[in-house]
């Protein structure tokens, strides 16, 4: 318990970044209650009162098919949670085993860091670009796409991580003790990886929120049909001089939902041991 | 030094190796058959077993990797099938815009970043600190096509100040004035990895500054002015130095959407547009072009950083 | 006159109702050549005392909270080194634990000890050089002219401690701090270090201050000795009565605790427990509850200061007077 309680002693030093974890549990219940939340269909078009500008009945307004923008933005929530958790997920079961792998086996390890290294020679959007072409577009693959480009910093993070637990004296103890590579794996190497993953997966959650949105701009990502923010923003391009309430709110609801992971991930670095506060930046 | 030069070069041409493999067998993987790819769907059989005798797709795949790759260090890039051009010269095209978008972004992230992360560091703790870090990490938080898109609405739209869209060579006429096509665009790529630094030049001068050396350099009597540039700023360069070639990426990347919002003829849209109308391999073109574009820009990065810290150097 | 006085020195850090001591109420002098050593344990506020006194206290952080720092019998308390420079007062330098990180990576030693030498000194850069030479010689650097060109990586770790010194000496300095600059060397070294601060203090008229947990080192160096616990100064004695007849229980202890050569086999001895951590001693003595002679009154009144001999004082309410032979 005290330990759970010594995570939360870095938001207490940081106000601000109490507003971040409340804005992030907000995003969160819009996810999962958005039939409740919502007080509109997020698909029914009205084109009476199209384009209409924000007022005590559509408090955000209505975009060029007369649907409810804030109960689009409010469902879009649950896209913005999926990809997140989507691209989290990704990078972690790709980066974890591939990174803990080559510190512990290091002749296949430096092949394997080598093949990284050739993933990172290309720009991650470029990546997921090329992913996209080749995969086609969908939710399934912008998250594919997406993780790619985290794969990368994920698995060179967990590498060195583990190169350094590694030469830990506990571990250089265990093994001299002539405990099998599992067990020293389970019970010396990934509990100390959690709270180095858990700030990662803060970061990439966040920047995975920015990357999503663009792909879905450019008309890459997710389809249409499906409201998310990025989708949004590429529809109110056209309206933005005569409706500019359609390019505010979807646009915030990005920026509040990566700023609020960065908040959040940033005060988790500060609780953490210094060891490892020097590998983990703030970028992807 | 010279020896470490030559291993980087050699680890370079390595990764290119092994990622040009990749780009090369991107074709491939693209579901269908890709003599279609290339032609796209409305080609005729004959034309289809012409291209494929030309380009020899009926060969062993090595031999269509070496034939592919061959040509490419010639600067044969292949023909774009939408342009019915050389695929250079559509890169070529776009060259301008891009390079000149790239250089005048990478001055704004330098000249804004640098100095307001060296004055949020010395002011550490200070309210100043926390403004300028908060607003740094809301910045970096923002996707640039919003910013753009608000840029627009603001500069363009409403105050009538700045075009909005396209870039007319400043070759052409109006000369230098075209470049302020490119304002908008340049800061709106330029916010967040402007902060992005920002953040990374603070924390480096705060770590520089709790170094042992930086005491022994107060214990002299040196005032704290020069205590920083003489001691922390310096060696906090060197971190910022070495995130010159991921934020040389990042800026790549980006420029892809910045160029679709601004409508800029720039290699970035050129992508879009050929992802949009299977131009394959345009795609595959500008891929290695940036590719060796990023990974000379990381060895150069890695040279001038071992230039600056005398440790390595001597080893 | 001495040199370097602390009066009442304390240093806290956090403000208000969180604020919480980690000197309390430091009071010793230095004088012309000679050698006080400053001993304690880790944690026991040395370094902190000595930082304070040098002006180095980092910001944000630890501060003065009361107390005076008096430099040749001026007061600069709360003036930082280069403040102590405009205004003209004497100069008081310090050399620290690592020489490796202690010194800046990327410049050359020569620049180094030139900077230290600008500060007070204004004279042209070829000059500087001139004198950085002849103190990589006072400090009996072999090659002094060729070690100027070099980066601090290239020198072994005696030799950079040996540079530090002379950076430190570049400002003439009437007091020299020593935190600890042996502990991280070869003992053999270590002897030859040592060595050198004794002559370079008499030599150039220093008062210096000493810092380690070294008693060994002490035994060898110093004439006077302050022991400190939980950043106070328990008890001050020249060395001679400390090792001979020390009058409070925690310096009996440190003697009791030393090994002694030619004394059959015996249990090394320790001190039971551990030091308090800064501001949880509300009451009394604080090292009452580890003290083999510990009262009632112990716990509840603070220990007031007491006489033994001249120059000798022990912060304790019953300190040994009788001295017990070793």
């Amino acid at each position: 318990m005290k330990r759970a309680m010594s995570w939360l002693a870095p938001f207490a030093a940081r106000p601000i970044a109490l507003v971040g974890l409340a804005l992030l549990v907000v995003v969160l219940l819009a996810a999962f209650f958005a039939p409740w939340m919502a007080p509109f269909d997020p698909q029914e078009m009205d084109p009476i009162i199209r384009l209409s500008p924000p007022d005590a009945v559509h408090w955000f307004g209505t975009d060029q098919f007369g649907r409810d923008t804030l109960s689009r933005v409010i469902y879009s929530s649950r896209m913005a949670l999926l990809v997140g958790v989507g691209v989290v997920v990704f990078a972690m079961l790709t980066g974890v085993p591939i990174g803990v792998f080559s510190a512990l086996f290091p002749r296949v390890g430096h092949v394997l860091m080598r093949m990284v290294d050739v993933l990172m020679a290309f720009p991650s959007l470029l990546l997921a670009l090329g992913l996209i072409v080749i995969l086609g577009p969908s939710v399934a693959n912008s998250i594919i796409a997406v993780g790619a480009g985290f794969l990368t910093t994920t698995t060179r993070i967990v590498y060195g991580l583990t190169l350094r637990l590694k030469s830990e004296t506990y571990v250089e103890a265990a093994r001299s003790m002539g405990s099998r590579t599992g067990w020293l794996i389970t019970r010396h190497i990934l509990p100390n990886l959690v709270s180095p993953l858990l700030v990662q997966a803060s970061f990439v959650f966040a920047f995975a929120q920015l990357a999503a949105a663009s792909l879905d701009f450019l008309g890459l990502g997710a389809p249409p049909t499906i409201p998310s923010w990025g989708n949004m923003l590429a529809e109110s391009r056209q309206f933005i001089t005569r409706a500019s309430w359609l390019l505010f709110f979807p646009g915030m609801m990005i920026v509040l939902t990566a700023f609020a992971l960065n908040l959040v991930g940033d005060s988790l670095r500060d609780r953490l041991d210094p060891r490892f506060r020097d590998m983990l930046g703030g970028e992807a | 030094m010279w020896s470490y030069v030559l291993t980087r070069v050699a680890a370079m041409l390595v990764t290119l190796f092994f990622a040009s493999i990749i780009i090369f067998g991107f074709i491939h993987a693209i579901p269908g058959d890709p003599i279609y790819v290339l032609l796209g769907d409305m080609a005729t059989p004959e034309q289809a077993e012409k291209l494929r005798e030309s380009l020899g797709l009926n060969q062993p795949i090595i031999v269509q990797y070496l034939q592919w790759a061959g040509r490419a260090v010639t600067g044969d890039l292949g023909r774009s099938i939408f342009y019915q051009a050389p695929v250079l010269s559509a890169i070529a095209d776009g060259a301008e815009t891009s390079i000149l978008l790239a250089s005048i972004t990478m001055t704004w992230v330098l000249l804004i970043g640098v100095p307001i992360g060296m004055i949020a560091a010395m002011r550490h703790g200070t309210w100043l600190d926390q403004g300028l870090s908060g607003a740094a990490m809301l910045l970096a938080s923002v996707p640039t096509f919003w910013v753009g898109l608000y840029l627009i609405l603001i500069f363009a739209a409403w105050l009538g100040w700045l075009p909005s869209s396209g870039y007319p060579s400043i070759f052409e006429e109006g000369g230098l004035a075209n470049l302020r096509y490119l304002l908008l665009p340049s800061l709106t790529l330029a916010a967040p990895n402007a902060a992005l630094i920002l953040r990374l030049t603070r924390a480096s001068m705060l770590d520089v500054s709790r170094e042992d050396y930086v005491r022994t350099a107060r214990a002299k009597g040196i005032r704290p002015w020069r205590v920083v540039t003489r001691h922390i700023f310096r060696n906090a360069l060197l971190a910022v130095v070495s995130a010159f070639g991921f934020t040389f990426a990042a800026l790549l990347s980006e420029a892809v959407v910045t160029e679709t919002v601004f409508a800029l003829p720039g290699i970035g849209r050129l992508v879009v547009q050929s992802i949009l109308n299977r131009d394959y391999p345009v795609i595959q073109g500008i891929t290695l072009v940036v590719v060796v574009i990023y990974l000379v820009i990381n060895l150069l990065v890695d040279i001038s950083y071992r230039l600056l810290d005398p440790r390595v150097e001597l080893q | 006159m001495s040199m370097l006085a602390l009066e009442y020195l304390t240093v806290s850090v956090g403000s208000g109702s969180f604020a919480v001591d980690i000197v309390s109420g430091v009071s010793l002098s230095v004088g012309r050549r000679e050698i006080v050593g400053l001993v304690g344990e880790s944690g026991s506020g040395k370094s902190m005392t000595s930082l304070a006194a040098m002006g180095l206290l980092p910001k944000p952080g630890p501060h003065i909270r009361s107390g005076r720092i008096l430099l040749a019998g001026v007061d600069v308390t709360q003036l930082e080194p280069w403040q102590r420079v405009e205004a003209g007062h004497g100069a008081m330098a310090m050399i620290f634990q690592e020489p490796m990180t202690s010194l800046n990576p990327v410049r050359r030693v020569g620049d180094q000890i030139v900077e230290a030498v600008q500060v007070r000194e204004k004279i042209s850069r070829a000059a500087a050089m001139d004198r950085a030479r002849e103190l990589l010689e006072l400090v009996r650097i072999p090659d002094a002219l060729m070690q100027l060109r070099a980066f601090p990586h290239q020198l072994s770790g005696g030799m950079r401690q040996r540079v530090m010194i002379a950076i430190a000496l570049a400002s003439r300095p009437q007091v020299l701090i020593a935190d600890e600059p042996t502990t991280a060397l070869d003992v053999t070294v270590q002897f030859q270090i040592l060595r050198l601060l004794r002559e370079l203090c008499n030599e150039l008229d220093m008062a210096m201050l000493f810092i380690t947990h070294d008693m060994g080192v002490i035994a060898q160096l110093a004439d006077r000795v302050a022991v400190m616990y939980a950043g106070r100064i328990v008890e001050t004695a020249s060395v001679k009565e400390l090792f001979g007849a020390p009058g409070h229980p925690y310096s009996r202890s440190l003697m009791d605790c030393m090994p002694i050569r030619g004394v059959g086999l015996r249990r090394l001895r320790t001190i039971a427990g551990q030091a308090p951590r800064p501001g949880s001693v509300r009451a009394g003595c604080a090292f009452a509850a580890r003290c083999p002679d510990m009262q009632d009154s112990c716990r509840v009144d603070l220990p007031p200061r007491r006489e033994l001999g001249a120059g000798h004082d022990a912060l304790c309410g019953f300190p040994v007077t009788d001295g017990r032979p070793l």
